[in-house]
């Protein structure tokens, strides 16, 4: 196993990645999920188009995109549910194909944007019967820690029609822990729950990062995204990016640091222009001062030197991080203009 | 394919026990075998000791397959097309149940209750004759040939009306349709058990032998065809 930053160690049957993206196979050097050309048509229409990526085991990958963008079509195929137009990919380093549906449907999980339980049955009987499906060995123990983990050990007997939206979500979200899979494709795991729950499933997936689970997360919460994933992808029918947040940050956007001072500056021009890493500036508020800079930490200490020198009183320096979501706006606003053109 | 009995037993249970607690499967799988009792029990109850010279060249008790031929239609047709409507489908294909599995599943899980539906009304059918109609009648109605009749064809009918039941739910969008068409699709069924009853088809050993082997084919080749009908993409997407 091959791993680009962190630490790594055996934890029972499974690699731990105490940093971040690891890259291969703990057996046969396969990626958990890799993608070639992958196209999905009905009839005339496109749902998404030859797009490529590979996961490492224990990554936790962002899937985003505007509603209709393909990505639930994306998981459908990879999870063997429908079957691609054209390309290839391999699952867990099982090859796509109809004939190994059920080896592939063995060794991963998937919670569907809607939790699809059986309303009538309660939370164990809806587990019981998919720990049976997965042939769970153990299923009462299965079962046990797998409401443990969302918090419902509690309300096992209760009727799942009796339940909250987000209780339900949690459910679901056991059910998919039943069978111990080494992919893990969450499509909007956190819709509907509130913080504390949010919370505790954010928790559950840096969990279950730790245990070397590749995560294919849904969302069309970029904070949770840019939280949790190790790498993004932003899919708007084709694949428009991937790659990690900070690196499609840096891509898009330059980097700025931003100055406020107590009084403006009399010539702006004259203290900020011509400094050292300093690409240029523009004032974005009364005593507000933006500076494209190639390197912050070295223009930070010159720009802080040459405004004392100009007699300025400062009250903060600091670099503005772009956030994913100013990331995947520029993205889908870029492709939007695009198409128009 | 060897059904993996571990899966087909998970779904077998969890239809059983959402049957149990749906209240419009239960009252109909009570309601319709009532329909089939009462006319025929009032008839019998009706008449004289003279007719029983009649009655014992007839066979009417095979009227009574009619419960079998119809009652699973309507709890069938739900397998696919209910799961469907409740959002349920998708996470059970996600899991590795083969398409095989989940059928042969569902149609064992309708034909257990509706075999044990089905005999126990001919069950409280005969009681009531035993106890209630005259001793003469009784004895002329009930032939120990057409017991075997029922115990044997009960099964092997509801086995054939399921598979027919699940094929039109595979296909239908709309659970009420499913149900409706797969009510209609019985019909021959009880069409053929009446005309014997009535004696419009003479009721033979070769033809009950015949028919017999015909039904086990039948189902065997239901649970093949229904198989290939269920598509999961289009079940899932909607499309094709």
């Amino acid at each position: 196993m091959r791993e680009i930053k962190g630490l790594t160690r055996r934890f029972g049957d499974r690699f731990v990645t105490s940093g971040r993206v690891a890259v291969s196979d703990r057996k046969s050097g396969a990626p958990a999920l890799s993608v070639h050309g992958l196209s999905k048509r009905f009839g005339d229409r496109v749902a998404f188009q030859d797009i490529s990526f590979e996961l490492g085991h224990g990554e936790v990958f962002g899937f985003l995109g505007p509603n209709g963008a393909g990505k639930t079509t994306v998981v459908r195929t990879l999870g063997t549910l429908i079957a691609p137009t054209s390309g290839s990919a391999t699952v867990v380093g099982i090859p796509l194909t109809p004939e190994n549906g059920v080896a592939i449907r063995r060794r991963i999980a998937i919670m569907p944007e809607s939790p699809g339980l059986y309303l009538r049955l309660s939370v164990a009987e809806n587990l019981e019967c998919f720990a049976d499906l997965y042939q769970a060995p153990d299923p009462t123990d299965r079962i046990g820690r797998a409401l443990r983990a969302v918090d419902l050990a509690d309300r096992a007997g209760d009727a799942c029609g009796a339940l909250s939206k987000g209780l339900r979500q949690r459910v679901a979200l056991a059910r998919a822990l039943l069978s111990d899979p080494q992919v893990l494709f969450l499509d909007e795991p956190t819709a509907g729950l509130d913080p504390v729950a949010t919370h505790d499933v954010h928790q559950l997936i840096d969990e279950l990062r730790r245990r070397g689970v590749t995560i294919f997360l849904t969302t069309h919460r970029l904070e949770e995204a840019e939280r949790l994933c190790d790498r993004v992808a932003v899919l708007d029918t084709t694949l428009r990016t991937i790659g990690r947040p900070d690196e499609l940050r840096e891509r898009l956007f330059a980097k700025t640091l931003t100055v406020r001072t107590l009084l403006p500056l009399p010539e702006p021009g004259r203290v900020l222009a011509g400094l050292p890493a300093v690409d240029g500036w523009r004032q974005d508020g009364r005593a507000v001062y933006a500076l494209a800079v190639s390197d912050p930490a070295a223009a930070a200490p010159a720009v802080i030197r040459a405004l004392v020198k100009a007699g300025a009183d400062v009250l903060s320096i600091s670099e503005s991080r772009h956030s994913l979501e100013d990331v995947y706006l520029e993205l889908i606003n870029q492709h939007e203009e695009a198409n128009r053109r | 394919m060897n059904p993996n009995t571990r899966r087909v037993q998970a779904i077998f249970r969890k239809e059983l026990r959402e049957y149990r607690r749906n209240g419009s499967i239960v009252s109909t799988m009570a309601v319709i075998p009532l329909i089939f009792v009462i006319q025929p029990l009032i008839q019998v109850f009706a008449l004289p000791a003279s007719a029983a010279a009649g009655l014992s060249h007839e066979h009417v008790l095979l009227y009574l397959l009619g419960i079998p031929a119809l009652v699973p239609a309507f709890v069938a047709a739900y397998a696919v097309a209910g799961e469907r409507q409740q959002g349920t489908l998708e996470p059970v294909l996600t899991t590795p149940i083969r398409r095989e599995e989940l059928l042969l599943a569902k149609a064992l899980a309708t034909l257990l209750p509706s075999t044990a539906v089905a005999y126990a009304v001919y069950a409280l059918f005969l009681a009531c004759v035993e106890l209630f109609a005259l001793r003469t009648v009784a004895s002329a109605l009930v032939h120990p040939a057409e017991l075997l009749a029922q115990l044997a064809f009960t099964p092997l009918l509801a086995g054939w009306t399921i598979w027919i039941a699940i094929a039109i739910s595979t296909r239908s969008n709309d659970l009420r349709v499913a149900q409706q068409l797969a009510s209609l699709a019985g019909l021959p069924s009880v069409a053929v058990t009446t005309l014997i009853a009535l004696n419009v088809i003479p009721a033979t050993l070769g033809l009950a032998l015949a028919a017999a082997a015909v039904l086990l084919v039948l189902n065997r080749l239901g649970w093949r065809i229904t198989s290939a009908m269920f598509d999961r993409e289009r079940l899932i997407t909607g499309t094709r």
